[in-house]
């Protein structure tokens, strides 16, 4: 079997006709999506639409009942990949942080870098602290997770996701769990991520953060892709009714 | 006349103590102490017992303890694993040797290693002397309860710790070890340590193997003592000695639950 080849000038993330049933039911209905590479693309939708589902999919943390997914060019969705090899150029985030709770914070950035990139303990120190520096948190490296804040917890696990050198980033309700005035914390980090030019997809209530910083928005319902487009098209002229329904309700 | 709730609390209170003092009163009263004393309080035979009771008899049964909680531990945990696992043939194993030796008591395990193993392989017998099959017999019967308090543990560990691990490209093995085992371990300590002690005390069935003088181990030494002397103090030497052992460890499971608590 030769080695699919990864190409960075393919779409980062490119999703076809992905179905996904929990039993008999049936939370993804066919979707159809692409990330490009360096674009930000926001997810949102009411809460059991599938925008998470779909987010988990692309990392193969839920296993698609069928359709395709490739990232860079290569299927993931193939049974025969190395998935350790797929998810560690996909950095993820999730509402809950999940840091681990045993090990310190420089501890949580350095462990995968040596376990899965099999990197030296010196080199994962040295990755880890400079982005530990970049989310604003050097001095907290041999402080343990249960000891810092919500917006320093997420913050953390963005730096963790960083040090494996991701070629994408995929964000699942980071703020969603956090204390409204330490959202903001945690937006402006991504909103540096962005601005380096990091592919990023992201499942997000935050509409302010979508419009200020989202290429493209996507609105899901009901298991399928609604709407898309520009996120201040979607926002201001939305073509279908249950996007309005939706955004009347969230703005 | 209704009382006030206060009024009823002190009322039940007072009523506690004096069942609890009358109790205490009615058994110093019957008990003879004269005999009380000569028969279990035999300072002599106390003198007697000394040093062998802590330097053989103590050291053999934390020595038999401590092996067999230890490979009962490495035991439990690849059960627990093996419980865990997605190969079905692996789940099945380790349910049948979970329930064969947590149904079976302790003094058939240590009787089947010590006399079943030369019948049912002549010429044969466990490796390692009274050790070996003290060693294993603790340790298949605590690693049968074992293996289930620490696949609780395991289940325990939020998903998404797992969930982390692997988004961060660690194998399957590598986030089971480094990430998950370590908390489930946490959560399971307070238990393991009272398996500890269950273990401390199913050492005595190592009598049922015969010993020496220097294989002798707490019970089977007062056993030994009591019968010499024929006297009871032996008795309250040994029971002494278990809980020298047994007591600290349930203090520190104490703590370590209060800690679990505050935590939370």
């Amino acid at each position: 079997m030769t080695e699919p080849q990864l190409d960075r000038t393919a779409a980062a993330i490119h999703v076809s006709d992905l179905h996904k049933s929990f039993g008999h039911n049936e939370v993804l209905k066919g979707i159809d999506f692409h990330v490009d590479n360096g674009q930000v693309v926001c997810v949102v939708g009411p809460s059991g639409s599938g925008k998470s589902t779909l987010l988990r999919c692309v990392n193969r943390l839920e296993e698609p009942t069928s359709g395709k997914i490739f990232v860079e060019g290569i299927e993931i969705t193939d049974p025969d990949i190395d998935v350790d090899k797929v998810r560690s150029r996909i950095g993820m985030v999730f509402q809950q942080f999940n840091l681990f709770p045993h090990l310190s914070v420089l501890r949580n950035l350095t462990i995968a870098q040596q376990r899965a990139k099999g990197r030296s303990r010196e080199q994962a120190d040295e990755v880890a602290r400079r982005n530990l520096a970049k989310v604003g948190l050097a001095e907290r490296e041999d402080a343990y997770p249960a000891h810092l804040s919500g917006g320093q917890q997420q913050r953390v696990a963005i730096a963790r996701a960083l040090s494996m050198d991701p070629d994408m980033m995929l964000f699942d309700e980071p703020t969603s769990a956090l204390d409204p005035e330490l959202v903001g914390d945690v937006l402006d980090v991504m909103k540096d991520l962005a601005s380096e030019g990091m592919t990023m997809m992201v499942v997000t209530h935050e509409m302010g953060f979508a419009r200020e910083v989202g290429d493209k928005l996507v609105f899901m319902d009901d298991g399928v892709i609604v709407e898309e487009g520009r996120p201040v098209e979607v926002l201001e002229n939305p073509r279908q009714e249950r996007t309005r329904a939706f955004l009347s309700k969230v703005l | 006349m209704a009382m006030t709730p206060r009024q009823r609390a002190r009322v039940s209170r007072g009523v506690q103590y004096t069942v609890l003092v009358g109790l205490v009163a009615l058994a110093a009263g019957f008990a003879d102490w004269g005999l009380i004393e000569e028969q279990f309080f035999q300072v002599d035979i106390i003198r007697g017992m000394l040093p062998d009771v802590v330097t053989t008899a103590l050291r053999n049964t934390v020595v038999y303890t401590a092996c067999g909680f230890s490979f009962g531990l490495a035991l439990g945990l690849l059960l627990a694993l093996m419980r865990l696992s997605s190969v079905g043939p692996y789940r099945w194993l380790a349910t049948g040797f979970i329930e064969l030796f947590r149904g079976l008591p302790a003094l058939v395990v240590f009787l089947a290693l010590s006399v079943g193993v030369p019948i049912a392989f002549p010429g044969r017998e466990v490796p390692g002397d009274v050790l070996g099959i003290a060693t294993l017999a603790l340790g298949l019967v605590g690693g049968a309860y074992m293996a289930e308090t620490i696949r609780a543990g395991i289940q325990a560990v939020p998903k998404g710790q797992m969930e982390a691990a692997r988004s961060l490209g660690m194998p399957y093995s590598s986030a089971m070890r480094s990430i998950v085992v370590p908390q489930a371990f946490r959560i399971v300590l307070p238990p393991l340590t009272n398996e500890l002690i269950l273990l401390t005390k199913d050492s005595s069935l190592v009598y049922l193997l015969g010993y020496t003088l220097s294989s002798v181990e707490l019970a089977a030494y007062g056993r030994e003592t009591l019968n010499q002397e024929n006297n009871f103090t032996p008795l309250i030497v040994i029971s002494l000695s278990y809980l020298v052992i047994t007591v600290p460890l349930a203090v520190v499971v104490r703590r370590m639950e209060a800690r679990a608590e505050r935590a939370r």
